[in-house]
Parts: C-alpha cells; structure tokens; sequence
C-alpha cells in the first residue's frame, strides 16, 4: 500500500536529507552561537531561540562529511525532542516533500562513510535520492 | 473515573500532611500527656482520615485506623494515661497507615498486608485497664440471651434506665465543654438554650430509628426522658450538622452486624464503665444505638461510629470539602483557627509554582535585554518605563520567589519522630530544640536537604548522645539534647545541627581511617584534628562499633556531603570532645535566579555563581612577574601570604595550550578570581572580569550533562548565550581539589591557625604617602564619593549615605587628601548605632599580619607591616576625638 510521508528537506554538501516534518519545530537562519569549550567537536555551541536555550549540532560532523570552505551562513533546523528542541546545522534548507512509500528502500549495504544506523533509508525520486534521517540517533551523542 | 482519582489524590496529599503533624503531635504528647487540646488534634486527624477512607472503599486503612481511634478515645476521654507503650502503639499505627496510603498511590491499592498484629497490639493497648476486657467479653452473652427473650429486653434496658441516665450525664459534661470552645455561638448550642422545645425535637429523632423495630419505641423514649437537656443538646448539636439521621440510618442497617465488638468497644469509652449494659444491647436491638450514637452525637457518634456512618460522612467531605471538614474540626478550639487557615490558603500543583518561576526567569531576561538597550538612548519616555519594569520584575521575582519558600519547619517537622524512635531504641534519652523554624528556602532546595539532614539527626544521636549513665558520670544531664538551627546569613541559610554529646573522639577517627586504609600511617600522625575531622566525610567511614539498625554502615556522611554539594552547600563539622558536635550546612535559598560575576576569556563571556566568590585581584605586569611564582610546574601566587593555587581559565576549556612559565611571565596584566571551592580556595585567572549581574540558571541540554567546568547556561543581556562555570567542577578539573582532599586539608589547617594569631587589615594611605592601617573586622563597606557630594554642616565633613548624614572623618586633620581629583575613598564603619566614613587618599591593600610576630598590635603605634612603617588607628578613638 502506497503511503505519502512528509519530509522536511535540506542539503549537507551534495547529499540531501530528510527529517519526518512532524519532528521538525521551525527552520531559522544561523543564530549567534555560544561555543561550548571541551564538549563534543559535534557540538557547535548554544544559541537563544526565544529565551529558550538550544543546543545546535553539525550534522556534518555528525554524519562525517568533510568540513566545508563556503562562509554561506548555515541554516538551523529546530528538531523536537523529549528534552527540548535541538538543533541541526545544515548547509541550505530544501522543501518540504511529498514522497511515496513505494520509492523507499533501506540504506545500502555499500553506504560507505557514513553510520548506516543514522540514515534509516532513501527515498528514490526522480532526480536525487533522498536520505531519511534516524533522527534520535542523530540528535544523541554518545560521550 | 478522573473525579474520584482526584479525591484520592487530595485524600493523600492531606492525608500526609496530617500524618507529618500526627508524627509531631505524638511525640509531643508524650512529653505533656494532659495536652487536652493536642490530643483532640490526634484525634481528629485519624478520624478525618479514617472517615474518608470508608468513603474512598479502603476497609484495612480504614480498620486500622479505626483501632487507633478507639485507643484514642480512651486517651481523650482521660481512661488512659499516654504512656511510651501506647505512644509506640500509636505510631506504628501511623506507620501503617503511611505504608497503605503508599501502597494506593503506587498502585492504587492497599496491599495484601492486615495489619492484624498491630491491631492485635493497639487492642491489647486499649484495654490496658481492663475496664473494657469485661466488657467485650460479657457482650455476646448479652446479646444472645436478650435476642432470645424480648422481656429480658425490656427489663434489661429498664434496668439501665439509670445508667443511661449517668451516661447522658457525662456525655453531657463532654457535650458541654466541647459547646464552651470558641465554636459555640457558630454551632447555637450553648447552654442557654431551653431544654423543653428541644426536648420534643428529641422525641422525633427518637423515633426515627424505632420504626424499625417497634419494641424499641418505649425504650427510646424512656431513655430520653431521663435526659432531655442532654439530648436536646445533642439534637441542638446536630441541626448544626448536615447529615446526622442519614449516618444513622446506614449504621443501623449494617454497622452493628458487621462489627459487634467495636460498637461495644466505642460506646464505654464514652461514658466510662457504666454504659456497659446498654452497649451489650446494641448488636441485637439496633434501634437503642442508634439512639445512643445519636445522643452523642456530635461529640462521638462522628468518631465512633465505624463502617457506615463513616462513610456517608466522608461523602459529605468530599462533597462539601470546606463544611465537612469544619464539621469535623469544630469540636475542638482549633477549628476556627483552622478554618481560618483553610479560608485564606490555596494549595497549588509545584509544577505549577515551577512554570510561573520560569517565566519569571524569563522576564526578567527581557528586562536586562531591555535595560541594556534603554542605556544607548536618550528616549526619556524610553528610560522612564524601562525602569519601572525594573522595579516591577525585581518585585515580581520576588514575588514568585517567595511562592516556592517554604519554612524549614517542613523538613524538621518529622525529626523529633526520628530523634525519639531512634532516642529509644538505643536508651537514651534526647530532647530536640528547634531555633528559627521560620526560617524560609526554596522548595526544591528543601526537599533536597531533607534527607542529608535526617541522616545527620541519626549519627547525632546514635553516635554523639552517651547512654544516659556515661552522661551523668561525665556531670551532664542524663537527658541529652539536640539542637537544630536555622538562620539567614548572607543570602544564604545555615543550618546547625548540635548536640552536647561526646563529641566525635579523634583517636577512633584516626584508627578507623588507618584500619580502613583511608590514610596512611604516616598521615595519621601528622593530620591535625581538623584534618582528621574531614575524614568522617569519606566513603566508607563509620566508627560505629557495631553496624545497628540505624547507623554504622559506612554509608553516611559522605552521601549526605555530596548531598548538600550537590545544591550548592557546603558543610562543615566542629566537635570539641566531651562537649558535644555541631554540624553547620549553608545552602543557598534559591537556584533558579542568582547573582553572578560575569567574566570573559577567549573571547566569551562565563558566569560565576556568586556564592562561591571571595575577591577579585588584579596584578599588573610587574607584580604579576614578581608575584606569580611556580611551584612543581603549578602557578602559585601569594595572596596575603599565602599560596593560591592558580588555574588558567582558557587552559582549562582547552581553548590554548598549558603557557609555559615564559608565556606566565609575559602577560599584561593578570586578572584573578578567588574562588571557593568546597573547603579551599584557588584564584581562577581570566581575561577580564566584566559585570555582576543576576543570572537565571539553565540547565544544561543533553549533550552537555557530563562536561564538569559547566553548571548551567544563561541568556544575557543582550540575548546571547553565556555558560555558568561550575566551580567546583573546575577545581577538581585543574587539580586543586583531589579526591581525597590532600592539599585541602593542608591549606584548611593553615587557615586555621592563621586565624588564631593573625587579623586582617586595611592598609590604606591617608593621603600624604605615609600607611595606616585599620582592622578590616570594624571595616563597614569601602565607598568613594566625589568632591561635590561632601557637604559642610559646622565644621564638620558630612556626606548623605544611605538616607542619613554621615560625618566624614579625616585622618591627617585636616580635609583629607585625593579629593582634588574628583573621587575620594572613604572607609565607612560603623559605632554608637550609625555609620561614619574616614577620608582616606588612597586604599593600598589588605594585609594578614601576625601579630604574635611584632608584639602586641596597639592602635596609635607605628607597627611595621608589610615591610613598611604602618600606623594602626583605631576608629573607636577617632569618633571620640
């Protein structure tokens, strides 16, 4: 049975990810950010959204891409969590995507670079693949 | 489904609360056992207990309380004198009832266990007299032989006439002090009433129940004739209530059949022995109980009465909360006050409390933000309303903060329960002193002592209070005492727990340590005995001879150290041997909001929570070159003589490299922070020290839980995010507190002789380049004030200070130098009840300086301190002169 499942997408470098849009809480511009000396290199420091603390995270760090050398600022993709929003660095922010259940298939064997536990699939459309993020896997970091 | 949750819910949240003041009430009880009015309070409070729980459907709660509530009749009614047995009794009753109202809010049930030998024991406990041992056992024969034969019935209730006519009397008597309390004129039963129209009220009433059992009727009535007044008075008492005939009638119906042997219990504790035969009849002829319960009515069928009735009234409770509980409470003097209680408090959910305190937090964010923007403008519509909201967030924070303050008595509450089970388990006997119960702290942070401070309770009398012998051959009352104290200092509060005990005995200290491996035998000898003091607090530490059922396990003094640590506390230990040990915890009031001292390094700003604060030094290059030694590769500088280890704050966030001691050298300008760091102090060094400023404490998210240099994080003024250093986590970190607190202990014991010969002083320069120094204890505050701030009155210098006229005093007599350049440093002290200021050029330093070493500090006399001809002045002399 063919399903559609929104997805928030955005672009790290070349590779496009989605995020279930329900998880998604808002997409912001880069915020000033508090850096967090002798936390994880993941950990890109804390900003204030709203009085409210947040801890943003580079998903490239995360999911082991090579740093970048654009200066572009990054964008903030405000994830909800039991423990409060935390937030994803990407490099831009895409739509939010329609897809079909019938195009998605588990990540590849072959997926290299990259833990296969934090994308739990990918989505073949029709002229990128799209790779689903295992978000709670992603948003923990393991000290 | 929801509604009932909630009953039961409050049903235990109240039922706590008065289980807490049961605890309290009994113990004291057991010092005035005549307390009438407390124990009408007990009482009551089982009772309330035990009705509502009829009504919520929890018959062994119920039965139990109900045993205990027999007991306690007898108490009240003076049939029994409270005695350590039955107050033992009595409180495992509420223990019990603890444990089955934590078996419902678990599971909603109230466990499997009956609780038979506790109600074996508390029936045993009432009929200590043996008054009513005959009682219960003549019963059933009565009841078999008069259900046999209705004439005996009659006869038998004829025969009683006249007991009953006692009965009504002294149930009068009880009926009348209870209508002589305050409540009288509420309940329009009073003695003034007249006996005849009531007394045909009664005849009714009386009737009621016999229409369902015709022979009955005549017994009724005849009972009642005796008695009109009483009756009339009961019935008077009962237009007052609102649900007298339907609790009759259920209990007719069932309680007597159910229960036989309570009913019969209840009724002679009313009316002492008499009642006897009357009471027999009740399992069989129904209808007399219920005339007998009804008759009293007001004062006891409401606590008497089991099952059924209970659980009508309980209905009313739940329905009409307010009017059943002043029900209940109106027998007694305390009902008013209570009432009075109840009209002018609310009881709030904390999370509530919590969410309105974020908010707060919030606000009070939006208004630094908002300060800081109105300092850029010159809007003076702008300024004027920025500073209001100042002064109403500032009104407001303490508003909320002062929702979440809960006296301390609500931790201390259930310690003299503990004091006394324990006091008596190991026979000794304590008195529990309590000073400043008032004083208030953050709900969180009270909850959070609760437990350390039960523990220290415990080991003081377990391990500091001798046996009552030991304590009379050491010429000390057999009767040991414990004091708690509470008291704010400082925006902190201290907690004292003392007692007069035998204090903690170094020697056995100091073996258990070696023997438990703790210390080597090295260390031993060499460890002072404030040293050896601190090893009470390691882990593993007990010098319990033997392990008891209270103490002695080894778990202890460290659990409750990391407790108070844990919100930011700190605990210190005096015991001088044979005198006693007192045990001081100082604890913030609050967490949420505090003051901090904001600093930069690397770049970004960190705060500092103030508590841990002690001075701020600044060294510039030069001092800092000659003054900031090395010691084994760790930075030292010597403040005020002594070493303060340094630890560099960009070092320690791993933002550079260790410097090397040439890098050390090189700097500008070195900027220290003296912190407190559990029991020793290290000087963190930063790139500058900005502001301080109230920050609001946010916990830390996931990702950064285990990193130990943060406490938190908060929003600053201008929106961004800064981190609050965790002190002590950065002392640990930078190694200048270890595990096992080597190099604290040595550094304490400095301090601690230090204070002994040497003092503090303010060295200053009064302005012509010579020194003075004044005592920094009688020093005040140190303020500057500018040249046109000081005004004349006479010949006297006077400047306003703080809403009055301080006179300005010189030091060289004439009109003080370092004015001419705007700003002048003025010391303010304070004699005679106000303040006065002594104009100095200049503040150099403050100094230890060792007396012993010069001989004796005289005031007026040159004395070399610091390398430097000083001259010591006395303020006290100056006000004089």
């Amino acid at each position: 049975m063919d399903t559609q499942l929104s997805y928030c997408t955005f672009r790290v470098e070349d590779l496009h990810f989605g995020v279930e849009v329900l998880r998604v809480q808002e997409v912001i511009r880069q915020q000033h950010m508090t850096r967090v000396p002798r936390s994880s290199p993941v950990v890109r420091g804390l900003m204030n959204l709203r009085g409210q603390i947040v801890t943003a995270l580079d998903l490239r760090r995360r999911i082991g891409i090579p740093e970048r050398t654009s200066t572009k600022p990054l964008m903030n993709v405000v994830i909800r969590t039991g423990d409060g929003p935390v937030s994803l660095l990407v490099d831009e922010i895409g739509d939010e995507l329609q897809v079909d259940s019938s195009r998605f298939e588990p990540s590849p064997e072959t997926l290299q670079g990259m833990p296969r536990e934090l994308i739990r699939g990918v989505y073949k459309l029709d002229n990128k693949l799209l790779l689903v993020l295992n978000i709670d896997p992603v948003l923990k970091l393991s000290a | 489904m929801d509604e009932l949750d909630d009953i039961i819910k409050e049903f235990l949240v109240e039922s706590y609360e008065n289980l807490d003041q049961l605890d309290r009430d009994l113990v004291a009880l057991e010092d005035a056992p005549d307390d009438r009015n407390r124990l009408s309070s007990v009482f009551r409070t089982i009772h309330t207990i035990k009705g509502t729980c009829g009504f919520l459907g929890f018959p062994i709660l119920e039965h139990v309380t109900h045993v205990g509530e027999n007991l306690l009749v007898k108490l009240r009614d003076g049939e029994l004198r409270l005695n350590g047995e039955i107050t033992n009794g009595l409180l495992a009753m509420v223990d019990a009832v603890r444990t089955i109202l934590a078996n419902i809010e678990v599971s909603g049930t109230e466990g499997s266990d009956q609780y038979e030998p506790l109600v074996e024991a508390l029936e045993l406990l009432r009929s200590g007299k043996s008054v009513v041992a005959t009682a219960t056992a003549s019963a059933p024969v009565a009841v078999s032989s008069v259900g046999a034969v209705p004439d005996t019935d009659a006869e038998l209730v004829e025969s009683t006439e006249d007991r009953v006519g006692e009965t009504i009397e002294s149930i009068e008597s009880m009926v009348n002090d209870l209508t002589q309390s305050p409540s009288k004129g509420r309940k329009r039963s009073s003695k003034k009433s007249e006996p005849k129209p009531k007394a045909q009220k009664a005849e009714p009433k009386v009737k009621a129940p016999a229409k369902r059992k015709t022979p009955a009727k005549p017994k009724a009535e005849a009972k009642a004739k005796p008695a009109p007044k009483s009756s009339s008075k009961a019935q008077s008492e009962q237009k007052s209530k609102a649900a007298p005939k339907p609790k009759a009638e259920p209990k007719s119906k069932r309680s007597p059949a159910k229960q036989p042997v309570a009913e019969i219990v209840t009724v002679p504790s009313l009316a002492e022995a008499p009642v006897q035969p009357v009471v027999a009849v009740a399992p069989v002829e129904q209808p007399v109980p219920v005339v007998e319960s009804e008759i009293s009515h007001h004062e006891i069928a409401h606590a008497e009465v089991p099952t059924s009735p209970a659980r009508k009234e309980s209905k009313s409770t739940a329905a009409g909360n307010a009017a059943a509980s002043n029900d209940a409470e109106s027998s007694s003097e305390s009902g008013e006050k209570n009432q009075a209680i109840s009209e002018t408090t609310v009881r709030l959910d904390v999370a509530l409390l919590d969410r309105l305190m974020n908010l707060v937090g919030e606000l009070v964010l939006a208004r630094n933000q908002i300060l800081q923007f109105s300092q850029s403008t010159s809007d003076p519509g702008l300024i004027a309303a920025s500073q209001r909201l100042n002064l109403i967030t500032t009104e407001l924070q303490e508003g909320v903060m002062k929702t979440r303050m809960q006296p301390i008595r609500n931790a201390w509450s259930k310690l003299p329960r503990v004091v006394r089970d324990l006091a008596q388990s190991c026979c000794k006997k304590v008195v529990v002193q309590m000073e400043g119960a008032d004083t208030e702290l953050d709900k969180t942070i009270l909850e959070a002592i609760k437990d350390p401070l039960t523990h220290i309770v415990r080991n003081s009398v377990d391990h500091g209070i001798e046996p009552p012998e030991v304590r009379v051959a050491n010429g000390k009352p057999a009767e040991g005492t414990l004091w708690l104290r509470a008291f704010h200092e400082g925006g902190q509060v201290n907690i004292e727990i003392a007692d007069d005990g035998g204090g903690i005995n170094l020697e056995r200290v100091r073996a258990k340590g070696l023997e438990k491996g703790l210390i080597t035998e090295e260390q031993a000898a060499s460890m002072s005995d404030r040293e050896a003091m601190q090893l009470i607090l390691l882990p593993g530490f007990s010098t319990a001879a033997k392990v008891t059922n209270v103490s002695g396990r080894g778990v202890g003094m460290d659990v409750v150290k990391t407790n108070v640590e844990k919100i930011g506390g700190t605990l210190d230990i005096n015991s001088v041997a044979g005198e006693g040990t007192t045990l001081r915890i100082k604890i913030p009031l609050t967490l949420a909001i505090v003051p901090g001292l904001v600093v930069t390094c690397g770049g970004d700003r960190y705060c500092i929570p103030q508590v841990s604060l002690l001075e701020l030094v600044r060294l510039d290059a030069e001092r800092a070159r000659g003054e900031i030694e090395t010691m084994h590769s760790v930075p030292v500088y010597r403040l005020r003589g002594r070493l303060l280890p340094l630890v560099y704050l960009d070092e320690e966030l791993g933002l550079r490299p260790p410097r090397t001691e040439a890098e050390r050298r090189e700097a500008e300008k070195v900027n220290i922070v003296v912190l407190q760091a559990e029991d020793r102090q290290f000087g963190l060094v930063v790139d500058q020290i900005t502001d301080t400023q109230e920050i609001v404490v946010k916990p830390l998210g996931q990702h950064l839980k285990g990193i130990p240099s943060y406490a938190g994080s908060t929003i600053m003024g201008d929106g961004t995010v800064a981190l609050i250093l965790d002190v002590i986590g950065l002392a640990r970190q930078g190694h200048v507190l270890t595990e096992h607190g080597g190099r604290a202990i040595h550094e304490m014991n400095n301090k601690g002789e230090r204070s002994q010969s040497q003092r503090s002083y303010l060295i200053v320069d009064p302005g012509d380049g010579s020194r003075a120094a004044i005592p920094l204890s009688s020093v005040a505050r140190l303020e500057e004030f500018k040249a046109d701030q000081i005004e004349r009155s006479g010949h006297q210098a006077v400047v306003q200070y703080r809403d009055e006229i301080m006179p300005l005093i010189s030091l060289d007599g004439g009109y003080g130098g370092g004015c001419g350049d705007g700003a002048m440093s003025v010391v303010v002290f304070r004699a005679a009840e106000r303040n006065f200021g002594v104009m100095v050029g200049k503040i150099v330093d403050i100094v230890e300086h060792d007396a012993a070493g010069n001989g004796p500090m005289i005031a007026g006399t040159p004395q070399i301190i610091g390398g430097r001809v000083t001259q010591v002045i006395d303020l006290m002399q100056l006000v004089c002169a």
